[in-house]
């Protein structure tokens, strides 16, 4: 066993420090350590997404980082959507349009939508669809997912154009889109 | 101005046929949801399975040296450890027995060998792969064609000298049993007779119903006081409570199964798994809580496979197509140990039902079933237990039918439904359907569609000689298991049950002996009762899965919750509303004859200003003010045995276009109209759909379970598993007409599986029919662009 390693990052604007084993992977530190226990565990192969966190302004499959990558990073989880009591956009929205049924998929998904609407913050459906598609879902067919992060879209949209006259709910933490 | 008051009443309400957001959202939008990963008790350890990699095999002997030598590992556990406490074989809900660690020798590749138990799951991975086991291998039956040759390897030498397994006489060391239904001599004679016969071989492949999470438990056993918790991903927990308590001789009392959230069941969830066993014994030996997770491979490799029939259809015909007999037959493969989930009489599930929605005079039905080096099983993939493979075989052999007589395929559907005066309907299979309505269902999809166009359209591509197909399916299923003078598990009748208590303040909380996956029991059982009490549903809550609060019940699987727990809520609440007419007319000094009841109040007729609301009501029930000799509380409980099942039905087409070059297949339009009685949530109804076409589009388009010649797994991670993406899944467009169901308390049938049983053979139909004019009849799934490339090739279209 190799030695155990501090590793210090921001976990939702949260300065943490954690001593893991170089082989510990991300998401077992913040379920088991860090207790966040929003992101899941559906595969451990990159494939399904349930692990998703947004790390340095991208989307990750934390399933597959491991927690020494994380050194000095900036680290946000479905935990950290929800700003000063007020939920994201995103997260009314999934409720709103039935974009969740078993649940077990969408801190995953709401964290992947959170990121691409940073990416690109008016989709089409089909950029939607594969801008989504490394997070499986098992229970909806998705259909409900485009239309959750559509209306979304449109919610932020217009809080951004009269951040005065909506009374969305807080802005979300960033939502000046991010340069390619 | 009064109406105007009785609709603002109702809309406070939120109850049945309102599409309200879900109660249970909440929590899983924040992350907050709990499910078995999530537990972490004190002192917890970790518990890992060494797995065989072999099919079938000897085990000469078990090192646990270097793996007890690893840093953090506390024990292993084999079946030599498990023998004393008579815990290394369990019963299965099949009737037979499975190993739960490995007894001598291995059946299945990745079966249970050992359990490791260490401070954490990766100091368990390390013990788990410096565990040695000796094995000898020995050769495997993995084609269940081959199972019951007479010189084939004896599989289960635990049973060799057995000749029954629960399910009447043996034949062969590797037969389970044989079950038919039906008149076998009279659909002899009528196929003897018939004006046209067809007869179709058909594979429902092995797949897996693989949801987002994986199955696993936390098992926490407390010394002092012999009480047993165990946190457990079950859609059924109060029948793992039974089995745990016929297991470990623990008093049943002090067995307490918590369901907690569950990341999506759709059948691999309702089985008693070998690793809960090993973590309860663990915990047992121990005295510490011990978590035992699945990764994905072993849930996809181990637990829960479903289908793996192997049919053969047969229908007997007039020259107008109208059906006279129907002989189906199916070789089905259960794995090394029968673990199917089947209730005790019905060893084939509901097979049966595979007359569909069709008049069909003469049937004949036969399943065999047989073991194989494979893991065992199987389970009902979001459907109820062979529903989907009975459905697919009618769905499939009334299309070749059509095609031999040349007739259209929507038009001999017409020609053979049962009508609908015809029911209560009982087919020559013995089940009675209970209502239906299955021509204007069809005649409205056709038309949302255009079919008439289609078919012009279609006509059109086949002269250029481009591939479209038209699929129709018009289905019945049969769900809410069930009346328990037919349907029981282990001996347990198969009712559900639910508990109301109203609260002074006119709240109420209900419990259930059903478990949701993702179905929002949380608002549809709390729309129900708000109807029937007058309360608003946001102030329903709805508890289940916890065996120390819940009453006994069957569980959710089958689609039965709606069908039997949701008919206990509505009778438990009318026991209720009962109760309160009496207190209402004590209150009001009138005669109970002389109220009415009014949305959330009873009202003295002819005086509607005199009334009571509900909310007045339960306070009152908690006071000294009631009728003389009148019990306080406001509370009832119900054990419904549902009278008989209920038979949703839908009506779905689907339109594909098929690249010849490359095999690729692109759903263009996929309409589906269903009829599931009484909708309690449109909304929730809506997703239901969604999600169950899109793993009929899984099953039908890309998941199978494949094995090679020594019974090697070839597909055991995502990375080879077809699980749909967003990119992939089709636009669904979703229809309904309502047929409430005459038997159940409020109508309603149950929805869920409906498009998943329904949307197969529709898919694979589509696909047929865009080779129906070259002569093609049938093409097995799972319709992947090579293999649908593969048919385009021996057909010589392939080339450019």
């Amino acid at each position: 066993m190799a030695a155990k390693q501090t590793v210090s990052f921001k976990l939702n604007g949260k300065p943490v420090d954690v001593v893991v084993e170089p082989r510990e992977l991300l998401i077992h530190t913040l379920r088991e350590r860090l207790a966040h226990t929003g992101p899941h565990i559906g595969c451990e192969t990159s494939h399904c997404g349930a692990c998703t966190v947004d790390l340095d302004r991208m989307s990750v499959k934390s399933c597959t980082v491991l927690t020494v990558q994380c050194q000095g990073a900036d680290i946000v989880t479905i935990e950290g959507m929800e700003q000063g009591g007020a939920l994201h956009a995103l997260q009314e929205a999934f409720s709103e349009q039935h974009g969740l049924q078993c649940g077990y998929c969408t801190p995953g998904m709401v964290t992947r939508a959170y990121r691409l609407l940073q990416e690109n913050p008016d989709p089409t459906e089909e950029e939607i669809r594969m801008g989504m598609s490394g997070n499986l879902c098992r229970c909806t067919g998705y259909q409900n997912i485009v239309k959750a992060v559509q209306a979304a879209a449109l919610k932020l949209a217009a809080a951004r154009e009269a951040p005065r006259k909506v009374a969305a709910p807080a802005p979300a933490r960033e939502e000046t889109p991010t340069p390619a | 101005m009064a109406d105007m008051d009785v609709l603002e009443r109702q809309k406070k309400i939120q109850g049945l046929g309102v599409s309200r957001l879900r109660k249970e959202d909440a929590r899983f939008i924040r992350g907050k949801g709990t499910y078995v990963d999530d537990i972490k008790l004190p002192g917890m350890l970790f518990g890992s399975i060494v797995r065989s990699p072999f099919a079938h095999a000897r085990i000469r002997g078990i090192d646990k040296s270097k793996a007890l030598a690893v840093p953090g590992v506390v024990a292993v556990l084999t079946a030599d450890d498990l023998k004393p406490v008579k815990l290394h074989w369990m019963p299965t809900l099949g009737g037979d027995v499975q190993a739960v660690l490995a007894d001598q020798k291995v059946c299945f590749q990745m079966q249970e060998v050992a359990m490791v138990i260490a401070s954490d799951r990766y100091a368990a991975a390390d013990g788990a792969a410096a565990v040695e086991v000796d094995y000898e291998e020995l050769p495997a039956i993995v084609d269940p064609h081959f199972a019951m040759a007479p010189d084939a390897p004896v599989i289960r030498e635990d049973i060799a000298g057995k000749d029954e397994v629960g399910h009447g006489k043996r034949t062969h060391p590797n037969h389970i049993f044989t079950w038919e239904a039906g008149d076998k001599a009279g659909t002899d004679e009528a196929f003897d007779n018939a004006a046209v016969t067809v007869k179709q071989e058909m594979l429902n492949p092995r797949v897996h119903p693989c949801p987002l999470e994986t199955c696993g438990c936390v098992a926490s056993f407390d010394k002092v006081t012999g009480q047993l918790t165990v946190y457990l991903t079950s859609q059924a927990p109060h029948l793992v409570r039974t089995v745990v308590a016929m297991l470990s001789g623990i008093p049943e009392s002090k067995i307490r199964i918590i369901g907690g959230d569950i990341g999506g069941g759709f059948g691999n969830k309702v089985p008693v798994y070998p690793g809960y066993v090993v973590a309860i014994v663990a915990s047992i030996v121990t005295g510490v809580p011990i978590k035992w997770i699945e990764s994905r491979i072993e849930n996809i490799s181990t637990t829960g496979f479903a289908r793996d029939y192997h049919c053969v259809g047969e229908l007997a015909a007039d020259n107008d197509g109208r059906i006279k007999a129907l002989r189906f037959s199916a070789l089905a493969d259960h794995g090394a140990f029968n673990s199917h989930v089947s209730a005790t009489k019905l060893p084939a599930g509901l097979f049966s039902i595979c007359t569909g929605s069709y008049d069909i005079p003469r049937a004949y039905c036969r399943v065999d079933a047989v073991y194989t080096n494979k893991a065992p099983g199987g389970v009902a993939y979001r459907c109820s237990l062979r529903v989907t493979e009975a459905v697919y075989l009618i769905e499939r052999m009334i299309d070749v039918l059509a095609q031999k007589l040349g007739i259209d395929k929507a038009e001999i559907r017409r020609r053979n439904f049962v009508k609908a005066e015809q029911f209560p309907y009982t087919t020559s299979l013995g089940w009675t359907l209970d209502s239906g309505n299955y021509h204007p269902a069809l005649e409205k999809v056709l038309k949302a569609v255009d079919y008439e166009g289609l078919r012009r359209e279609q006509a059109e591509k086949r002269s250029r000689g481009e591939l479209m197909g038209i699929g129709i399916s018009t289905f019945t299923e049969i769900v809410g298991a069930g009346p328990t003078k037919v349907c029981d598990i282990l001996g347990i009748g198969l009712f559900d049950s639910c508990d109301i208590r109203v609260n002074p303040t006119g709240s109420a909380i209900a419990r259930l002996g059903t478990m949701s996956q993702g179905q929002g029991h949380a608002t549809t059982y709390a729309q129900i009762i708000a109807t029937e009490l007058g309360l608003s549903s946001d102030e329903i809550q709805i508890e289940e899965g916890d065996t120390d609060k819940a009453p006994y019940g069957a569980g959710t699987w089958g689609s039965r919750s709606t069908p039997v727990a949701g008919a206990a809520a509505a009778v438990a609440a009318r026991k209720i509303r009962a109760k309160a007419q009496k207190i209402a007319a004590h209150l009001l000094e009138v005669g109970e004859g002389d109220l009415e009841w009014e949305v959330d109040r009873f009202k003295v007729k002819g005086n509607p200003s005199q009334a009571k609301t509900m909310k007045e009501i339960a306070m009152a029930a908690h006071t000294s003010n009631l009728p003389p000799g009148m019990e306080k509380g406001l509370d009832a409980t119900e054990y419904y045995d549902p009278p008989n099942m209920t038979f949703p039905f839908g009506a779905y087409v689907c339109v594909v276009d098929i690249d010849r070059f490359t095999g690729e297949t692109k759903v263009r339009r996929f309409y589906a109209l269903d009829d599931c009685g009484t909708r309690i949530n449109p909304m929730i109804i809506e997703g239901q759909i969604h999600g169950g076409l899109t793993e009929a589009f899984a099953v039908a388009m890309g998941q199978a379970v494949p094995f090679d010649e020594n019974g090697n797994h070839l597909g055991n991670s995502l990375m080879d598993y077809f699980l749909p993406t967003a990119v992939e899944t089709p636009h669904w467009e979703t229809d309904h007409t309502v047929t409430p169901s005459p038997h159940h308390p409020i109508g309603a049938k149950g929805v869920a599986e409906s498009p998943h049983v329904g949307g197969i053979p529709c898919f694979s139909n589509a696909i047929v029919d865009a080779f129906a004019h070259l002569g093609v009849t049938h093409m097995d799934m799972p319709h992947t662009s090579y293999r649908v490339w593969q048919q385009c090739k021996a057909l010589g279209i392939s080339a450019r």
